[in-house]
């Protein structure tokens, strides 16, 4: 079947079989690979991508269902000039990844997590997240991060290629 | 300045943030264009004998290019176990034929290549595999009675065995012994990242291996010898890594299966397990069943301690069949005990093979000796800091070699101790215990307090040796081939540093390379936490060396006497002495001769790092689930040489600890079967279950590198697990209880609090 969506701002119209997963599609029909799969079960938040302003797990999606949507995911999160959105850049500032494989899915979270709650407290930025999974940091600086990037304001919680208020 | 011990921001980062880092499953090779799918066909029983593998229906399905089972395997042998000593039968088969037995639940049975993902799932369900079931072997206990043999070529569930018995009189004369039976459980690593590989086949008859692994060279060697081909016809290489924990040390027999397949598919052929898959068929840790037993005087003097470990291997017993060894060799942890016995038993059972989990046999070593000083210190009525106190091994800079065997570098325990309870606030803390207790309030505190010492850089395949090549070129940039192989530890920041320091030049003009063994033949990969003690002080000796090699370079070039000569940072390069900026660039010294070192470091032994945790639970004694709020730690890995990606690395293994010590534990029912098998299952610790870190600083250079460097991937994980334990512990203690098996979870903690209620103790 044909699907059409806005995927980081970019009007993309491909044939899928109706059970591919969200995440699939991303990956490997348009090699958007930011987004990982970790688990099968919806638990581990790997796969988060941001659709229509709302963070979502993209492998408990069929890509079918996100028809006509707007879909951000990592590799449309930065400025059009390559400036680090803020939770990128925090992420980096207080080392809130290692191996990488749960980033993806945690900054998207984590931009969903801001845009409920511009000034979170430690103890909501863990509630924020506990859909995401991460086996390397023990998330001492994800939520370090999460809370370094809340002080850069509102942009913080915006994705620069949606229309919509994000939220998680 | 100097570069080391700052906090420089990883130079992976950008890339791991804007396009994300780059997996097996990612990859875009060329050469793997047009690649088939494979998808295994697994058993779902623990042990039986197969008695059917129908593949006819799934040749037929869509997309279907070769479904492959036992019989179609050609010459391929079975292979035999990672570990010389070990019986040959204990060999695993590439698929289980019909007449042969599974041993496991993810046992293999049949691959099925296809052209698209989701056809492999689906030809998959269409092989048909009848099992007669035999009684499933679940644990030391049941294996150790050999009433189910799980290979009867072998005869007997019995691995291998380590040490002797103790001596009848060991503990006679001390005024109180305690023993007790614990569980080390067996956990998973659960790297996000599952297990990937790909494989294609060259012209030139070499296949390339992309997969995900702490160490390419080692994987190399191992899938060569299980396919008989000569080695350098293997090229293998490991893109970025999604975690590892431990249980990606060592090639897979799927990623050797891969190759195989490409080879008589005459395609490539990628595969990328699902997490079901990986929580049956990866490597899982620890595994053992421990008695300890404890003897000294009421002053709190410990005169004897003897730990006997029963360890479970799993269905074909991999390289967990030796981590017991290493769980001996610190059993004295960080204790002057004038005796100390050792032993352990190994045994096959029908779970998934165990394998090294972050710390891999010195978690399981601290976690016993921590439990009998708790429990000695109860027996006696004593604060179990004091009881570790009084029986530390006295603060040393020369080596101290433990009644186990082990030959420690340097320490100071004491003073480790000292630093964390006074970070914790002990006095407060257990100011507040009493209080609580006394008011017998539901949410109950409980301070839990470890000392730790273990062993790093200990020889894991490579010796205690670790290569570099390190060269600048024409445009002043320069270039790093490692041995190790990092997956987040950010070697690639922190060796561009080592090398930095040295040259003047820019972190970021530095270039790191690891995981391909075509460009870096020899490497021992990061495990044990060896690489910034081997590898990282290799990086450094090859930039010492290349700065000698530049300056008779430049002195020929510039016609000065060598020795006149020295780097001159600002300027990225060598000037003479004392007049910066007038010398000549790295850039010109390498524009007409290639500039290039390559050299070996050997570290003369291992390291043992060494720390103190304190954490802090309140446990609702109405419900019995604990909660941690706090946790302090001092983690002493000498010289730092990036402490933001030091505290990273503690961070990890803390929450590690924590998980194993509250939450996660793999589960077989009676039959083998996994009850823990998918992340909905299995308690994997999330954020909310975690309080931030407090982290005290603490150095204390070893003499055993150029750098002072000790290890820090495992130390988290071994300091918090025992504290957390114990934590829990004492949050009831005043209710009668001494001791909850790990995970303590909820339902263990009621139980342990009605038990004591009715008047035995636990």
């Amino acid at each position: 079947m044909q699907v059409s969506m806005t995927v980081n701002g970019q009007q993309r119209t491909d044939e899928v079989e109706p059970r591919t997963l969200l995440a699939h599609h991303l990956r490997d029909n348009l090699g958007l690979t930011a987004t990982n799969i970790g688990c099968d079960s919806t638990s581990c938040g790997a796969c988060t991508v941001i659709v229509d302003g709302l963070t979502v797990k993209s492998c408990t999606v069929l890509a079918l269902q996100a028809e006509g949507a707007e879909v951000t995911t990592l590799e449309g999160l930065a400025g059009p000039d390559g400036e680090l959105h803020p939770v990128q850049a925090a992420f980096r500032a207080e080392h809130g990844l290692q191996c990488g494989f749960c980033t993806s899915g945690m900054v998207m979270a984590a931009v969903g997590v801001l845009a409920d709650n511009p000034n979170p407290t430690d103890r909501e930025v863990r509630e924020g997240l506990e859909g995401n999974l991460c086996r390397c940091t023990g998330y001492h600086n994800i939520v370090r991060a999460v809370l370094t990037a809340a002080e850069s304001g509102p942009a913080a919680g915006r994705v620069p290629t949606s229309k919509q208020e994000v939220s998680a | 300045m100097s570069i080391l011990g700052t906090r420089v921001v990883r130079t992976e980062d950008p890339l791991f943030l804007t396009r994300g880092a780059v997996y097996t499953d990612d990859l875009t090779d060329p050469r793997l264009a047009g690649a088939l799918h494979a998808t295994f066909v697994r058993s779902t029983v623990a042990h039986g004998t197969v008695t059917e593998v129908d593949a006819s229906a799934a040749r037929e399905a869509p997309g279907v290019v070769a479904v492959y089972t036992a019989e179609d395997l050609g010459d391929l042998q079975p292979v035999p176990p990672p570990l010389p000593f070990l019986d040959a039968g204990f060999s695993r088969p590439w698929l289980v034929p019909v007449g042969g037995r599974v041993h496991f639940v993810g046992d293999l049975l049949a691959v099925v290549l296809t052209e698209e993902r989701y056809q492999g799932e689906d030809a998959a369900e269409m092989v048909v595999v009848d099992i007669d079931p035999l009684p499933a072997v679940v644990g030391t206990a049941a294996a150790a009675t050999d009433e189910t043999v799980l290979f009867p070529a072998v005869g007997t569930n019995k691995v291998a065995a380590f040490g002797e018995p103790a001596p009848e009189d060991f503990f006679a004369d001390c005024e109180v012994v305690v023993t007790r039976a614990i569980a080390n459980q067996r956990v998973a690593a659960a790297p996000l990242e599952t297990r990937a590989a790909s494989a294609a086949w060259g012209e030139d008859g070499r296949v390339t291996i992309w997969c995900t692994n702490q160490g390419a060279q080692q994987a190399q060697g191992q899938i060569a010898g299980w396919l008989g081909l000569d080695p350098t016809l293997v090229h293998l290489v490991t893109p970025d890594v999604g975690g590892g924990f431990g249980a990606k040390i060592g090639a897979d027999q799927e990623y050797a299966f891969v190759a195989w397949l490409a080879q008589q598919a005459g395609r490539p052929v990628r595969w990328t397990e699902s997490r079901s898959e990986n929580m049956t068929g990866m490597l899982q840790g620890r595994a053992q069943d421990q008695v300890i037993t404890i003897g000294g005087d009421r002053d709190g003097t410990v005169k004897a301690y003897s730990l006997v470990v029963n360890q479970d291997c799993g269905a074909y017993p991999r390289i967990g069949t030796v981590l017991p060894t290493l769980t001996m060799l610190m059993a004295a942890a960080v204790y002057d005990i004038p005796k100390v016995h050792a032993q352990a038993t190994c045994y096959a059972t029908n779970g998934t093979s165990i394998g090294a989990y972050r710390g891999a046999g010195r978690p399981e070593a601290t976690a016993a000796a921590e439990r009998a000083m708790d429990l000695f210190a109860a027996e006696i009525g004593m604060d179990p800091a004091d009881v570790r106190r009084k029986n530390f091994i006295a603060p040393f800079t020369e080596p101290f070699t433990t009644a186990s065997g082990a030959t420690y570098d340097s320490g100071d325990y004491a003073a480790a101790l000292d630093r964390v309870l006074e970070a914790a606030g002990y006095a407060d803390l257990r100011a507040e215990q009493a209080r609580r207790r006394e008011r017998g309030d539901v949410r109950q505190l409980g301070i839990g307090v470890s000392a730790y010492v273990e062993i790093t850089g200990a020889d894991s395949g490579h010796g205690t040796s670790e290569n570099a090549q390190l060269e600048v070129h024409p445009d002043g940039t320069a270039t790093v081939l490692t041995g190790t192989s990092p997956h987040g530890q950010g070697h690639a920041t922190t060796w561009a540093m080592l090398a930095s320091e040295q040259l003047g030049i820019p972190v970021e003009k530095i270039t790191v390379l690891h995981g391909d063994t075509d460009r870096i033949p020899d490497g021992g990969g990061t495990m044990g936490s060896r690489s910034l003690q081997q590898g990282g002080a290799a990086v450094h000796q090859a930039a010492v060396e290349l700065v000698e090699v530049a300056r008779k370079r430049a002195a020929e070039l510039l016609e000065a006497n060598p020795d006149d000569l020295e780097v001159d940072l600002a300027n990225a390069g060598l000037s003479v002495k004392g007049t910066p900026g007038t010398g000549i660039t790295w850039a010109q010294l390498a524009a007409d001769e290639q500039l290039i070192v390559q050299t070996t470091f050997t570290a003369a032994a291992p390291t043992f790092p060494f720390g103190a945790h304190v954490a802090v639970v309140e446990t609702d004694v109405e419900s019995g689930k604990a909660v941690v709020t706090r946790l302090i730690t001092v983690d002493d890995a000498g010289t730092i040489i990036n402490p933001l990606l030091a505290e990273g690395q503690r961070h990890g293994g803390i929450a590690q600890g924590v998980g194993q010590a509250l939450l996660e534990e793999i589960l077989y029912d009676d039959d083998g079967n996994p009850q823990t098998s998918t992340f909905a299952d299995y308690p994997f610790v999330s954020a909310t279950e975690l309080p931030s870190f407090e982290l005290v600083e603490m150095a204390t250079p070893t003499p055993m590198n150029p750098l002072g460097a000790k290890g820090i991937g495992e130390a988290g994980t071994i300091g918090s697990t025992p504290a957390v334990q114990s934590a829990v512990v004492d949050s009831v203690a005043h209710l009668g209880v001494r001791h909850v098996d790990m995970p303590a979870t909820s339902m263990r903690v009621w139980r342990a609090i009605r038990e004591a209620q009715k008047g035995s103790t636990n």
